[in-house]
């Protein structure tokens, strides 16, 4: 395997007292879209702006395509960052910010011209070459800040929460186009985001973070289905939670006892995890019986307690006799559906242990 | 045809409203009118209209002392003015840049001389340049370093407060995004920061200037018995009658102040955008 483009060692970063970013590790290849993601305060711009060069790290190493960049200032560091205020210089035109970049590198004549006209072109800026920031809208802004990092051809782009600003058609087709471009100039991508659903639909790869510090880091489809954390799991699409007693355990299997479900054999999230909670989606449960049962799975009585209706599907509330509460989703996919069951209404909530996943709660 | 009731904003419908603005323009602008004025009349006083004549223009051009208060009234506010947009523009920039202990004492010692009543500052700057030694006499632009001095110490706070407000407005995001695309931290403050600061700098220079051209009492204190400043040369004229002469002097002034300031407000106009 190549070395990793970037190489976080791990750094920690106090702000006084507290660390903003405590001891993370992470390796990122080239060519990939990375995602931090976390919730806010949790230390994701601490540690994007250190990759740029504008904190300094109190503890470890942060290497940049093989040269250790830990001290080493923004101006001489092959990245190059798209702020959150996108930070565009409000009094050069759309072209001279693009250029600036080049400029100050004492690049000019054919080769900056060439270059800026290819940067235009690539965020399709090039038929506002010479207005001012003032007269574009957020989106046109945001495109010319990544063109303006874009045209150094950095080894690392870092973004942070690039989206955040716009409203949600355009953040939507906005994902497209980052994906698109990372795909058309072939440069790693860090981004930083809160939005759980943009860094599952954008990232190749993904690292959570609470608190400073990195919980588990997967691609989108085993955070979502193998979480190791509560705290993942939770942040992470929507999740039942059950509090469960652990029997035994026995290499990725798990023997666990809970009132409703009886004593059964789950999944176990990760080697070390001995006590916790057992986590469920909403969609992996059922409540339309129309389908035929399958085998091993647990059915429970349940009251419907409220329905929330979302277009394209449903979410059902329900409350166990002992007193649990479940989410269930369930997709409206038939027009002449008759609809969600009435709340008050009796139903059954089939549970699969096969769908079930013990995690740790640290 | 009923006539509407006027809107809120439709103040020019309501004739009190009117009324109020001319009476405010006139008690603003009538005495300078009056002075302009009656700088073409052609009477030995001031008191009755006695006829067009431009002669009083030609006797203050002739009038070399006049002219010479003139000259370094020019030339002090020139000096002043380049040295305190500089000392203010700095001192503004490190107040927004840098977080040190007693940064707050700072900036209030530095507005300081802006509340010092100026007969108070006129007398220090007196009692100062008579303690260090400062000998009267020296050949001319060195005669008048000390006005300059003076000048400087309570016109650099205005700009610094002017180019302070500004600078609040500022994205320190800017500067940062400079850096990362490679620019020096010289390159950074020549194409993102002063640019920024610019109008800032301007409307402080422009009131740098104005304070230093007619301010009489500071100059009255720290000036030598033969260096004349054109405020300080009209006190002179006055205190026999104030003749036409004056009034032709007073008008020319007024002409090269209004002439800066269109000029500084042209120069301001591209960044209009940027605020
Ligand atoms: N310059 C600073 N001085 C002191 N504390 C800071 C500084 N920068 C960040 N912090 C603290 O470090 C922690 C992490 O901040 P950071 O900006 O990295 O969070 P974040 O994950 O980007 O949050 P958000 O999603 O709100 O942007 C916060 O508690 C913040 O208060
Ligand atoms: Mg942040």
């Amino acid at each position: 395997m190549r070395p990793p483009i970037v190489s976080i060692d791990g750094v920690t970063k106090r702000f006084g007292e507290t660390a903003a970013v405590d001891q993370v590790s992470i390796d990122i290849q080239a060519n990939e879209f990375f995602a931090l993601l976390g919730p806010s305060g949790c230390g994701k711009t601490t540690l994007l702006r250190m990759l740029a060069g504008f904190e300094t790290p109190n503890e470890g190493r942060i290497l940049i395509d093989g040269d250790d960049m830990t001290r080493v200032p923004p101006n001489r560091r092959p990245v190059n960052m798209v702020f959150q205020s996108y930070a565009v210089f409000p009094h050069m035109t759309v072209e001279a910010n693009v250029a600036y970049g080049l400029k100050v590198e004492g690049i000019g004549g054919a080769e900056l011209r060439r270059r800026v006209d290819e940067a235009l072109a690539m965020v399709r800026l090039e038929n506002f070459r010479a207005r001012k920031p003032d007269q574009l809208s957020g989106g046109q802004r945001q495109r010319v800040a990544l063109a303006r990092a874009l045209i150094k051809r950095p080894k690392v782009l870092l973004l942070d929460e690039p989206l955040s600003a716009l409203d949600k058609k355009l953040r939507e087709q906005m994902q497209l186009e980052l994906v698109r471009l990372q795909h058309e100039v072939g440069i790693t991508f860090v981004m930083v985001t809160h939005d759980q659903e943009e860094a599952l639909s954008m990232a190749n790869r993904i690292a959570v973070m609470d608190h400073g510090r990195v919980l588990q880091i997967a691609d989108p489809r085993t955070l979502y289905e193998h979480p190791t954390h509560r705290f993942v799991a939770e942040f992470i699409g929507t999740v039942n939670s059950l509090d469960v007693e652990v029997r035994s355990v026995d290499g990725p299997h798990a023997r666990i006892r809970h009132p409703l479900l009886g004593e059964i054999t789950v999944e176990r999230a990760a080697p070390d995890v001995e006590r916790g909670v057992v986590v469920a989606r909403p969609e992996k449960l059922r409540l339309d019986f129309s389908a035929p049962p399958v085998d091993g799975e647990i059915l429970l009585d349940a009251v419907v307690e409220q329905i929330a209706y979302y277009g394209d599907l449903s979410f059902v509330f329900v409350r166990c006799p002992d007193g649990t509460a479940l989410q269930i989703s369930r997709y409206n996919v038939n027009r002449q559906d008759k609809g969600d069951p009435a709340a008050g209404s009796l139903c059954r909530v089939g549970i699969h242990p096969d769908d079930l996943l013990l995690v740790g709660t640290g | 045809m009923a006539r509407s009731r006027p809107g809120p904003l439709d103040y020019t419908r309501r004739w009190w409203l009117r009324f109020w603005l001319l009476a405010t323009f006139v008690f603003l602008y009538a005495p300078i009118v009056i002075l302009v004025v009656f700088s073409f009349n052609d009477s030995r006083r001031n008191i009755v209209w006695q006829g067009f004549t431009t002669d009083y223009y030609v006797r203050a051009l002739n009038n070399l002392s006049l002219l010479e208060a003139f000259g370094n009234s020019l030339t002090i506010a020139l000096l002043s003015t380049v040295i305190s947009t500089v000392l203010g523009g700095l001192l503004a920039l490190g107040l927004y840049r840098f977080r040190f202990p007693g940064r707050s004492s700072v900036e209030a010692a530095s507005a300081l001389p802006i509340v010092v009543p100026e007969i108070c500052m006129g007398v220090a700057l007196l009692v100062f340049f008579a303690e260090i030694g400062w000998r009267p006499g020296l050949p001319w632009p060195l005669s008048l370093a000390n006005i300059v001095a003076g000048h400087v110490a309570f016109s650099f706070p205005f700009v610094a407060v002017v180019v302070r407000a500004r600078l609040a407005g500022f994205d320190r995001a800017q500067e940062e995004a400079s850096k990362d695309l490679g620019a020096s931290e010289w390159q950074t403050f020549r194409y993102v920061t002063l640019p920024f600061m610019k109008p800032g700098l301007i409307a402080g220079a422009l009131l740098a200037m104005t304070l230093s051209l007619d301010d009489f009492v500071i100059t009255f204190f720290t000036s030598g018995p033969d260096t004349l400043t054109f405020p300080v040369k009209v006190y002179s004229m006055v205190r026999f009658g104030a003749t036409p002469e004056v009034n032709a002097a007073s008008t020319v002034l007024i002409a090269v102040t209004v002439l800066l300031t269109i000029l500084a407000v042209r120069l301001q106009r591209p960044d209009k955008g940027v605020a």
